[in-house]
């Protein structure tokens, strides 16, 4: 039941109000497409506190927000908050929520939305807590995957790149372990998924672990590429040796299915060339746009707003 | 064999048995036993044991445990039974148990975690597996082995 919940992790969310969100995001779409004012959030306010860098997520969330008819406050770093003095999360969270009916926070720490959740009176929503989890951007992930190929149900999907560090990559696989898919996990050794997420998700789907992106491209239904962040490798050769083998371009694109997506939670970097771009397959774009109607429904099922 | 034969018997106290070799100093710490303890402790290690091959045993006198000192225990010795002992008979006796929830006193290994920071919150873990021994951060999910958990107890 979302109505009056935080979404501090991507189990928060049962199966069935997903689709039902889904079903608002394609309403929400169409009404903003269509330049209808909607204004079922008028009077509600939304707090947001980003303890880290965003662009997309932020906007998307605040924009959101607006289209509704609601209200933003907002901190848009540590430093120029009370955090700085020294303030516990806990203590912030418990002023922020007199001041607002909803809280999106972006921190650092693994766990701190669902700290947060414990000390806050207002729903609080996770934008991303240090590597553990992202749901909001896994919702508009599986909302791309439904919409663009028309479900998500016998999907085969490719994750490439750092699948270690990505909370991304970890939010997805579990929510796609309710699904009926076949994961394949494309990485460097060194940038494997975490054993202890692979423990919760892989009595439930089959998945692949492989270095190789040629043993499973042509199969895929859905590539879903992360950036290699190089500030992990203690050893920049072996970046290096990585780095090149896991760059999407035209070449590696023509290997694809026909009616495949590439999928990118940006930012990107390198490793999806520019020429891919004009590529129909290319999904990217769109996945970063379907983010405002995808947060207006869920901003909408969580204060009850029609 | 009769480990009583090694250790002598306690008026009034606290028998921890079946504990694996070698793992009492391991309950000792636990116990805070150290050299300004004051009550008499008696330690068999490694003696003779049917079921388990070898085993140790911890006697405290005047001393009766905490329920997370028994917890706590519980994870290095799952299979330890207590006894409570009152002029020289057994009182109460019972074997350890895992707890489903862990609440404070094991450290998450994942230096990151909110648990780790300076916040009003304890730790806290959810029991996963009891054997092999596992448990899961209820902030962060990190899950931790038998052998992480002895590290952060």
């Amino acid at each position: 039941m979302l109505k009056g919940n935080s979404v501090v992790s991507i189990s928060d969310i049962g199966k069935d109000e997903m689709f039902e969100l889904f079903k608002l995001a394609d309403s929400y779409s169409r009404s903003v497409e269509q330049g209808q004012k909607i204004d079922s959030l008028h009077g509600s306010i939304m707090a947001t506190f980003f303890y880290e860098p965003s662009t997309r997520t932020r906007l998307s969330f605040e924009s959101a927000m607006h289209r509704l008819g609601g209200s933003v406050i907002s901190v848009s770093e540590a430093k120029s908050s009370s955090v700085a003095k020294g303030e516990t999360l806990a203590d912030t969270v418990r002023m922020a929520a007199s001041y607002s009916d909803i809280i999106v926070i972006r921190h650092p720490m693994d766990g701190a939305a669902k700290l947060a959740r414990k000390f806050s009176s207002k729903p609080i929503i996770n934008a991303g807590d240090g590597s553990g989890q992202h749901p909001t951007q896994t919702l508009l992930d599986l909302y791309t995957i439904r919409k663009e190929l028309s479900g998500i149900d016998g999907k085969e999907i490719t994750m490439l790149g750092d699948l270690r560090y990505g909370r991304t990559v970890h939010s997805l696989l579990l929510a796609l372990s309710e699904f009926d898919v076949r994961i394949n996990l494309v990485s460097p050794p060194l940038l494997r998924v975490p054993q202890h997420i692979l423990d919760q998700v892989s009595s439930r789907i089959r998945i692949r672990v492989t270095e190789n992106l040629n043993d499973v491209i042509s199969e895929s239904d859905v590539l879903y590429v992360t950036r290699i962040q190089k500030e992990r490798f203690t050893d920049e050769t072996e970046y290096n040796s990585v780095i090149g083998s896991y760059i999407v371009n035209s070449e590696i694109a023509s290997t694809m299915k026909k009616n495949s997506i590439i999928m990118h939670p940006l930012p990107r970097v390198n490793e999806i060339s520019p020429e891919v771009d004009a590529d129909p397959r290319a999904a990217y774009f769109r996945q970063a746009a379907n983010g405002i109607p995808v947060r207006m429904a869920l901003l909408s099922m969580i204060l009850g707003g029609k | 064999m009769d480990t009583t034969l090694k250790i002598s018997k306690i008026k009034d106290g606290t028998v921890i048995d079946h504990v694996p070799g070698g793992m009492a100093f391991k309950v000792l710490s636990i116990l805070r036993v150290d050299d300004l303890h004051e009550n008499s402790v008696s330690i068999g290690i490694r003696v003779p044991s049917g079921k388990m091959g070898q085993k140790d045993v911890i006697k405290v006198e005047n001393r009766y445990l905490e329920r997370v000192e028994v917890d706590k225990i519980s994870f290095v010795a799952p299979e330890a039974t207590i006894s409570i002992v009152k002029n020289y008979n057994i009182t109460e006796k019972y074997r350890v148990e895992l707890p489903e929830k862990v609440i404070g006193f094991i450290r998450c290994i994942n230096p990151n975690c909110i648990s780790n920071a300076r916040e009003p919150v304890s730790s806290e873990f959810k029991l996963v597996s009891r054997a092999p021994i596992s448990i899961r951060c209820e902030y962060c999910e990190r899950s931790m082995s038998e052998r992480e958990i002895l590290q952060n107890l």
